[in-house]
């Protein structure tokens, strides 16, 4: 079984903790060849990753951002030597991965969170209120994996590197500009820890009081999605379905109610804590330690005695 | 131009879903069904076109049970023009890959210069259908659109992406696929659900269209996720950052 790894790239450099955590699972299906579309030291970062045997970059400035039409096309043009091919399932992954399974015939197998076997795989539907164990038929399989329930591989490697080129720009879309949100704090879905607002927070100057107990724990900041849709918080800090989905050791939610879209994102956190003056919350039905108080008194007290 | 917007019957999404027993899928039955509600948002977003002149037709197309006709009902009462309701079995959840070659075939038909989808479906969460779409089509993506502006025979796009956003133009004809924050759809008055059941609804089958829909994953079982072990109230900060001090968490 070989396994093509599409790996993670932001901004020119390779994003490692998704494709450690793809790699993880990639490597339980067989031998790993990671694909990096981006410049030669993102690649040498991926040479690292244990469990990783071969690396061919892509340095093209058609596969620089991302566009689906052309990361396609290159992903396809290569897939004949691979049984697998897999992505961690971020906006990248779930952007290029399906139209990679319909150039192929295949169907795309999305968010997997367990490997049962070559052609057998566990992944949450209905907002993660149910687990469906699917076989796949296809001759490729083409997956994006949850990297939130995947440990990330090590960085010991040395895997051989080789450039690969493709047939560069198809020409139906074009990069116009990013606007990336910038942010000292750890990666929302690589943190440890991540303290989380939402509608109780009541205003974008109050989430002051969130980020001052993230920074206080060395955490990420989230936000519901009424956070978000009020204007507290940028969206790209969404935890749930349709946003980030994230597992870390600590989550605190601070007036999240707890609707079944944002527990979604954050149920299989290992310790989940609720600060909700709403002791009714369904927040509290998830939450290992629950505090019923107004979070405005609760948080600043929270941060001062940690 | 012409619009076509696919658009999903599914259990509602404040409907807390109640897996069966014997691990066959989830209990459907008697459970309020409605709109995929990014559905909604893309059924919104073409409307909008054409209120600004830039489309003249919006056409909706589902793919499901007879009773997905409420679905394309709702959409004609929002605004759209006319619906096209592809039947199938009731109990069947026809994977993305032969919804997008059914798709694939409408858009023969229809000649739509944009077709905007929802970016998933809250059932299966494969977001995956618009993609490959654009894949069969050989069209452009744009996907997870929070901003669509159509002008020079393009669509320029702001993408909802993990570090923020990413604005893209892509030629027409195109896929879009819709996001939260794109708009907020609009509620059908009365009156125009009245004046929707009038709006003209063709009634086909997948097999007009000669696609195989036979599934390509087999669900073997579907399961109740793991239950967490009920937590703990405490009384006030101090015991909760003890609590959290004895688990070594801080």
């Amino acid at each position: 079984m070989a396994v093509l790894l599409l790996a993670e790239v932001a901004g020119g450099a390779l994003a490692v903790d998704a494709t450690a955590k793809a790699a993880t699972a990639g490597a339980k299906l067989g031998d790993v060849t990671v694909l990096v579309c981006g410049p030669a030291a993102a690649g040498d970062e991926a040479a690292k990753l244990d469990g990783v045997s071969k690396v061919l970059v892509a340095d093209d400035a058609a596969y620089a951002n991302g566009l689906a039409e052309n990361l396609a096309d290159l992903i396809v043009s290569l897939a004949g030597d691979y049984s697998h091919i897999i992505a961690p399932a971020t906006t990248t992954g779930k952007n290029v991965l399906p139209r990679v399974a319909a150039l192929l015939d295949v169907m795309v197998i999305s968010d997997v969170t367990e490997v049962v076997d070559a052609d057998t795989f566990k992944r949450p539907v209905y907002a993660g209120n149910a687990v469906q164990t699917v076989k796949s038929a296809d001759a490729t399989k083409v997956i994006s994996f949850r990297t939130s329930t995947f440990d990330a591989a090590g960085t010991s490697g040395s895997a051989s590197v080789e450039a690969v080129s493709g047939a560069g720009d198809k020409g139906l879309s074009a990069f116009v500009e990013d606007k990336v949100v910038e942010s000292d704090r750890p990666e929302l879905t690589s943190a440890k820890i991540i303290v989380s607002g939402g509608r109780g927070v009541g205003s974008e100057e109050s989430f002051g009081i969130i980020e001052a107990l993230a920074d206080k724990l060395g955490a990420a900041v989230g936000a519901s999605r009424a956070a978000v849709d009020s204007g507290y918080a940028p969206n790209d800090m969404q935890v749930g379905q349709t946003g980030k989905v994230v597992a870390p050791e600590l989550y605190i939610a601070c007036g999240i109610s707890g609707a079944i879209q944002h527990l979604a994102g954050m149920k299989d956190s290992k310790v989940i804590v609720a600060i909700n003056k709403d002791e009714e919350a369904p927040i509290f039905q998830v939450a290992d330690f629950g505090l019923v108080a107004d979070l405005f008194d609760a948080v600043p007290e929270l941060t001062e005695k940690l | 131009m012409k619009v076509l917007v696919p658009v999903k019957r599914v259990i509602d999404y404040n409907v807390k879903v109640k897996v069966k027993a014997d691990g066959t899928g989830v209990d459907l039955a008697n459970v309020k069904m409605s709109m995929n509600p990014f559905d909604e948002i893309s059924v919104e977003a073409a409307i909008r076109l054409k209120e600004a002149g830039v489309a003249s037709e919006v056409v909706i197309v589902s793919i499901g049970e007879k009773k997905s006709v409420d679905t394309i009902r709702n959409a004609l009462a929002m605004g759209a023009d006319r619906g096209i309701l592809i039947e199938e079995d009731q109990g069947v959840d026809i994977e993305p890959l032969a919804v997008a070659k059914i798709l694939a075939k409408v858009v023969e038909e229809e000649a739509p210069e944009l077709v905007i989808l929802g970016k998933q479906a809250i059932d299966n969460d494969m977001n995956a259908t618009g993609q490959m779409l654009a894949a069969l089509l050989g069209w452009g993506q744009a996907t997870f659109a929070s901003e669509i502006e159509i002008a020079d025979g393009k669509a320029v796009v702001t993408r909802e992406v993990d570090g923020g956003l990413q604005t893209i133009s892509t030629a027409l004809p195109a896929i879009v696929t819709t996001d939260l924050r794109l708009n907020e759809p609009r509620y059908a008055s009365l009156p125009n659900i009245m004046k929707a059941k009038k709006k003209p609804l063709d009634e086909k089958t997948a097999a007009d269209y000669g696609v195989d829909t036979s599934p390509r994953l087999t669900v073997v079982t579907t399961e109740e996720p793991a239950a967490r072990e009920a937590g703990i109230k405490v009384g006030s900060v101090d015991e909760l950052v003890a609590k959290l001090k004895e688990g070594g968490l801080v």
